[in-house]
């Protein structure tokens, strides 16, 4: 046993690619599954969730301006900053979830192979939702998937990191920027990956990840005017119908995949993306 | 003098003589009732309400005021018929059942037609050349997917969500039964559907096609009524998907009343069009095109082409034109197959299109509006254009759903994109001009989900068409138009 004091590491927020402690200036302690001090980690204030969304509309215009084959590489990108530090995020999981050390580095395994399988969707899913259409008449029309906008993402409670996977890169790599609210008691491995775009040449802003306590900020998420979709994933099972009703007041896009099934298909992939199609005349 | 009376004056009358259709052509009973598991029934109240010609205010028949009762037996109806026979009824045959209805809507096209007209008030040149045609189109092209889901790129085997609440508005109303019935019948679903309170008789008409079709009972019950009625139907609980076609506002509701439940949800809502025209426009096209795109159905268009989006350096001569050419649209008897611009649906419509366009003369843009003489009796509104629009004026931000057209104006590409999406909408747009390049970098900029190219106001059965932000969710027509009625 060294004697050497541990510098210990407090987990802050990700919003506009830059690390603040909350505004509010509150952090709370998570614990491991078997109760012992994990880390101290900001609590995000509803202030932080409006500053997010803010950087996340500034972004999103960037992350779909960009060509399909660059988001794909930057994708790409994090996976390859995620398998350099797979240790560190095994340790987290395995913490946080309680699960042998065996178990947390196939979770690894997975949530990386997530993110491939995302990088190479980025200049795949237009053919597969879109296409030509043969209508009657002389012009040549078109639909391609465009992305929502900006998505909010209340992630989900347990899976702390395939489910955050899955929950931020599938709308992600269709286009979209993603406010995520982390998992409440389980939160550093969101921070990881969090930390971990920021060096894989995402435009910041594209993924905002804000710690905290979830039935406090989940509100103010689902009821922004500036949010286009929200995903209900890791809202407990009393408050996703109020929030639901929330996203309804600005037309949102609202996924539970608890209620409308969440089997392994484009589900994820389709649930913020829209449909644009164009006309354009034919003729000499 | 009008630019008309001096035309006159030095040609002669250039007037048409009337060219009337018959409303006989019709044959409408003197009431209906609900259809429901296969047959008309009385409501459980035995209530009955007025569909009157907004032409010229006369009932045209009375149908039933389904109640809550009524609505449970059509939902009772389309359970057994989803359980019993419809899931267990192949694609092959599914599509059969289609392909009759649409035929059966052909055959029956010119009826059709007239019973649209006199309902909703819309030209019948209209309703005999746009939505009649469109709406057995849509079944034949439905018809073809019923057995072929399997390769619609939704994996093998994609299950229908099973009884589906469908209510639709009174714009287009043949036309939009169509849009709702096709897809969900073609993918396995049984429907009730709810017409709109003010235009029920076109879909009452499509229930005897039903029954000609010989489709089984159940499959499709058509249930009239107010907006209790649709209430009903939202909260029902043995209903797993509704779909909606109608105002921004109700649609909210909607969506707030379903958020609590397993109900999937579709929304096609309201709009505020940008039709963008840039100076190298093809003028005479361009012109005709932005006409069609506002008083198209008296402007009783979600995807209307409501705000006008003009490039500055050609702005003065725009706008000419196009008072001139409002000055030619023919307004009045919707059954005269020379009418351009109909009558207004109803009275309430007509109220709320007098109150914005008043609202558009306090806040100080410039009217200008139709000399047209209008009927007496019925609802009428003259084409009307409004310069001198800001931003932040009502008849720019509104939905007016009236012969309405707000004129702004831009300078640079930019500029046109941004004022195009400053809306909470995003259902549809125009652009205009012969620079291939400047359009495709205008329409992948705006945030809409139809965007229409030197052209507007199209549609096919073949094309996706709905919104984006507050103009609704889900897609109608093509393949994507099946997703909203999978379990996908």
């Amino acid at each position: 046993m060294s004697d050497r004091l541990d510098v210990r590491k407090t987990y802050k927020l990700l919003i506009n690619g830059a690390f603040p402690r909350s505004e509010s200036g509150r952090s709370y302690e998570v614990t491991s599954a078997k109760g012992d001090f994990l880390a101290n980690v900001a609590q995000g204030s509803r202030k932080d969730l409006r500053d997010a969304v803010v950087a996340a509309r500034a972004a999103q215009a960037k992350w779909w301006g960009a060509t399909a084959y660059n988001r794909g590489q930057v994708l790409y990108r994090l996976a390859e900053m995620a398998e350099s530090r797979r240790d560190e995020l095994a340790d987290h999981v395995a913490l946080s979830e309680g699960v042998s050390k065996k178990a947390s580095q196939t979770t690894v395994s997975t949530s990386i192979d997530r993110i491939v399988w995302y990088a190479g969707w980025t200049d795949k899913i237009a053919q597969v939702l879109g296409g030509t259409n043969p209508v009657a008449g002389p012009f040549f029309n078109f639909s391609i998937p465009v992305p929502s906008g900006v998505v909010g993402v209340l992630c989900a409670q347990d899976d702390s990191l395939v489910g955050f996977v899955d929950a931020v890169f599938a709308p992600i790599c269709v286009g979209n920027a993603v406010v995520a609210i982390a998992s409440e008691r389980r939160p550093t491995p969101a921070a990881l990956i969090g930390e971990m775009t920021t060096s894989s040449d995402f435009p910041a802003g594209v993924l905002n990840v804000v710690t905290g306590i979830t039935d406090e900020l989940a509100p103010t998420l689902a009821s922004h005017e500036d949010i286009d979709g929200i995903d209900l994933t890791g809202a407990s099972i009393e408050t996703a119908d109020e929030l639901a009703r929330a996203g309804a007041g600005s037309i949102k896009r609202v996924r539970r995949p608890n209620v409308h099934g969440n089997e392994h298909s484009l589900r994820g992939l389709r649930a913020f993306v829209e449909t644009s199609t164009v006309w354009h005349t034919i003729g000499q | 003098m009008t630019e008309r009376q001096l035309a006159n004056s030095l040609l002669g009358s250039m007037e048409y003589d009337p060219a009337p259709e018959s409303a006989a052509i019709a044959k409408l009973k003197s009431s209906y009732g609900l259809f429901i598991d296969g047959s008309f029934s009385d409501a459980s109240s035995h209530e009955q309400f007025a569909s009157i010609n907004p032409a010229n205010e006369s009932t045209l028949a009375t149908v039933a005021q389904a109640s809550t009762e009524d609505v449970d037996r059509a939902v009772v109806a389309a359970r057994r018929a989803y359980d019993k026979v419809w899931s267990k009824t192949t694609g092959a045959q599914r599509s059969k059942y289609l392909f009759r209805i649409a035929r059966l809507i052909q055959e029956r096209s010119r009826e059709l037609a007239v019973v649209e007209t006199l309902d909703n008030g819309k030209p019948i040149r209209e309703s005999r050349d746009v939505d009649i045609p469109l709406a057995a189109a849509h079944f034949f092209y439905y018809a073809g997917w019923a057995d072929k889901l399997d390769f619609a790129g939704f994996g093998a085997g994609p299950k229908p969500l099973g009884v589906a609440g469908q209510i639709i508005p009174w714009n287009f109303p043949l036309l939009m039964a169509a849009w709702k019935l096709a897809p969900a019948l073609a993918a396995g679903n049984t429907c009730i559907l709810k017409p709109a309170e003010t235009t029920p008789l076109s879909a009452l008409v499509l229930a005897e096609i039903l029954e000609q079709a010989e489709l089984p009972p159940g499959v499709v019950n058509i249930i009239t009524g107010d907006g209790a009625t649709g209430g009903a139907l939202v909260d029902h609980p043995g209903v797993d998907k509704i779909a909606f076609t109608g105002s921004t506002e109700v649609g909210r509701l909607i969506q707030q009343r379903t958020a609590s439940s397993h109900k999937h949800l579709t929304l096609e809502l309201g709009g505020k069009g940008a039709n963008i025209v840039f100076e190298d426009a093809p003028i005479d096209e361009m012109i005709e095109g932005v006409i069609d795109g506002i008083f198209f159905n008296q402007g009783h268009v979600c995807c209307a082409g409501s705000r006008l989006l003009v490039q500055e350096s050609i702005a003065d001569e725009v706008l000419r034109r196009l008072i001139r050419r409002v000055e030619q649209l023919r307004v009045g008897d919707p059954m005269d197959k020379n009418t351009d611009v109909g009558a207004i649906n109803s009275a309430a419509q007509l109220m709320r299109i007098r109150e914005l366009t008043d609202v558009g003369e306090s806040e100080g843009a410039t009217r200008y509006t139709s000399s047209c003489t209008l009927p007496e009796k019925g609802y009428w509104f003259a084409p009307t254009v409004f310069a001198d629009v800001a931003q932040s004026h009502r008849i720019a931000r509104e939905e007016i759903f009236g012969p309405v057209l707000s004129v702004l104006t831009f300078r640079t590409p930019e500029e046109a994109v941004t004022k195009a999406n400053n809306t909470n909408y995003g259902l549809a747009c125009g652009v205009w001009s012969e620079k291939g390049s400047r359009t495709l970098w205008v329409a992948e900029r705006l945030r809409a989900g139809v965007i229409w190219a030197n052209t507007y106001n199209r549609f096919d059965p073949t094309s996706p068409f709905g919104g984006m932000r507050e103009s609704g969710f889900g897609r109608e027509g093509g393949r994507h138009g099946l997703e909203a009625y999978l379990d996908v």
